[in-house]
């Protein structure tokens, strides 16, 4: 695509948490640009990810390296498997820079995981930053702010 | 209910190298670990840092008792309970605020001075020749037993009677002192919010765990090991220099010599390190200009002893564990038998490059968090362990590596950084705090 229409940058962010509710982590991780960084702030309105603590803060190595370890062998918290589910509100567009080919979506959703007996509920908004790489859309940024982000949590183990 | 509330029942939980499974899963010892252990020692409550200016407050817990730590107006940090003298409501809910000079009640707005003294009571002619100056409600919001401020680091012992704060800790404030000494100006600041993250098993697992060298390789080989394999794929040789985060994550691979000879030192009432020669955090690059900011604060052989120390954990029992070398702290907070808090502090060195404060976030987040992948295996072994001791075919947990019969565990020691010494030396203290206040036996007690 040459400039991407608002149901273009729409479909893609309903495509992405397909993928991630389905288990695609392989094709999810061709979405991203190279420098592209998964943002989870522990702090509300967090601003710095760097010096101080995120619930994430991670860059391709540090999620392949993730994916790649949910399908180990010896993986004992993977055992069993978590599933997650994703009900998302219809995107924000944010801005849409033709020219500079960058794009920004606020998406408001319900995040459920669960494993054995247990499941939970987070309420949260994402911020992606978009970009337009040889005609495609990728991830540059993506920013997840949980409701509650300074809870304690059990494990949280697939991505929201 | 009283199974355990003696000296000698308590006694007979440990044995020299084994544990019961009730020390972790009876609602009892629970409780008198509360009302004996957490009273007995020195608790870690928070960092002073958080409290900078006179009125500033910080509530948290010690044990299960509600405290607020709290700026008094001379300057000097206090711990109360939070609880109203009057009918008991919380004083503070907040995490953290300013109280101003005063803290106030906000059900019948009694109003105490911030070392807890009582100021003032609406309508106070109510009380009068009624006798409440001579209550305990009278007085104010009740302090604990002792406080002491150690290099900024604020410990309390909710007895009024006990082991003094030197003689608790002895030796093993060398850790604290390194890590403190680290910053150019001596001084270090707490950076963002902590990690907090909820764990369905005792408090003791997490605290047993931070000076076992045996399990990263096994229960981390998901997440360390598959940094390895990745890093090595992508045509990078094993020796090659590494980004901050293989740095991090790879040493947690290291085979079990690595462990073996990085040594352990225990010291007496529970505390010991792991990470006596060298440890995971050794091989971490050098950040520039730091070291010209140390050797300027304390000289070039100061300076160099100080960074030469590259300790592993410290355990400071009852309850935290501090990283020296990346100036982290983490506090395993009970709330029962079968359920722990951890949260997991980073601070600042003051006056050094931000780099280095950048390098301990990213730890946290990539090792400690409730989205790590590190600490995903790690808490799946604890809640089985915690489920698993309900298993009736096997009453006793095992610590027995490395050990010696005739072990005397009240003197220092180094060790072979395999042994679980430091582990039998927590639960000796354990034993040594829980009876301390305890009667002999039931006949004493009645």
């Amino acid at each position: 695509m040459s400039t991407p229409s608002k149901d273009d940058l729409i479909d893609f962010l309903y495509e992405e948490v397909r993928m991630l509710d389905e288990g695609r982590f392989d094709e999810w991780l061709t979405l991203w640009t190279e420098d592209g960084m998964y943002w989870m702030p522990l702090d509300y309105k967090q601003q710095d990810p760097i010096h101080e603590t995120s619930l994430m803060y991670e860059d391709q190595f540090m999620l392949r390296l993730r994916v790649e370890r949910l399908n180990g062998a010896r993986t004992f918290s993977q055992k069993p498997k978590s599933r997650c589910h994703h009900v998302i509100q219809r995107p924000y567009v944010d801005e849409m820079d033709h020219d500079a080919g960058r794009y920004v979506t606020t998406t408001q959703m319900h995040y459920v995981e669960t494993r054995l007996d247990e499941q939970f509920l987070l309420a949260l908004s994402a911020r992606h930053d978009l970009v337009l790489r040889d005609g495609k859309l990728k991830i540059a940024q993506k920013r997840v702010d949980i409701l509650n982000c300074d809870a304690a949590f059990g494990n949280i183990q697939l991505l929201p | 209910m009283t199974r355990y509330a003696t000296r000698s029942a308590v006694e007979a939980l440990v044995t020299p190298f084994q544990v019961h499974r009730d020390v972790y899963i009876d609602p009892e010892v629970y409780r008198l670990e509360m009302d004996h252990l957490f009273a007995n020692t020195w608790v870690y409550v928070g960092h002073d840092s958080q409290v900078p200016n006179k009125g500033d407050y910080y509530t948290t817990q010690i044990g299960d008792q509600p405290v607020i730590m709290v700026r008094h107006s001379d300057g000097e940090v206090k711990v109360l309970y939070n609880r109203c003298p009057h009918k008991g409501t919380k004083i503070a809910i907040d995490r953290t605020g300013n109280t101003g000079k005063f803290f106030r009640c906000p059900y019948h707005a009694w109003s105490f001075k911030t070392d807890g003294c009582l100021l003032a009571i609406p309508l106070k002619k109510g009380y009068e020749g009624t006798g409440l100056d001579k209550t305990e409600s009278g007085k104010g919001m009740k302090a604990v037993g002792a406080v002491k401020n150690y290099r900024g680091f604020v410990f309390a012992r909710l007895n009024e009677e006990g082991i003094g704060f030197e003689e608790f800790f002895g030796g093993s404030l060398s850790s604290l002192d390194n890590m403190v000494d680290r910053s150019p100006a001596g001084r270090l600041e707490v950076a963002g919010q902590p990690l907090r993250y909820m764990h369905r098993c005792n408090w003791k697992m997490l605290v047993e765990n931070q000076t076992d060298t045996c399990h990263p390789m096994v229960a981390h080989e998901s997440s360390a090991g598959t940094a390895v394999k990745i890093w090595e794929e992508m045509g990078h040789d094993a020796d090659a220099p590494k980004p901050a985060a293989m740095q991090i994550i790879a040493p947690f691979m290291s085979p079990y010599e690595f462990f073996e000879e990085m040594g352990i030192r225990t010291w007496p009432n529970g505390h010991g390190h792991t990470g006596v020669h060298h440890s995971i955090h050794s091989d971490y690059s050098e950040i520039p200009g730091y070291f010209d900011q140390m050797k300027e604060a304390y000289g070039e052989e100061r300076a160099k002893e100080i960074l030469g120390e590259n300790r592993h954990n410290t355990v400071y029992f009852p309850n935290i564990m501090i990283k020296g070398p990346i100036q982290q702290l983490r506090n395993f907070i009970p709330l029962g038998p079968d359920k722990t808090l951890v949260e997991s502090w980073i601070f600042r060195l003051v006056d050094a490059p931000e780099q280095l404060v950048a390098r301990t976030a990213m730890y946290n987040r990539m090792i400690n968090a409730p989205t790590s992948i590190v600490g995903h295996d790690d808490l799946e072994m604890y809640e089985r362990a915690q489920e698993g001791l309900a298993a009736d075919g096997l009453e006793w947990v095992n610590v027995q590596r490395l050990y010696d019969e005739g072990e005397d565990l009240e003197q220092e020691a180094v060790e072979n950084g395999t042994t679980e010494r430091q582990m039998r030396n927590q639960f000796h203290a354990w034993v040594k705090f829980m009876t301390a206040t305890m009667p002999e036996n039931l006949e004493a007690a009645e």
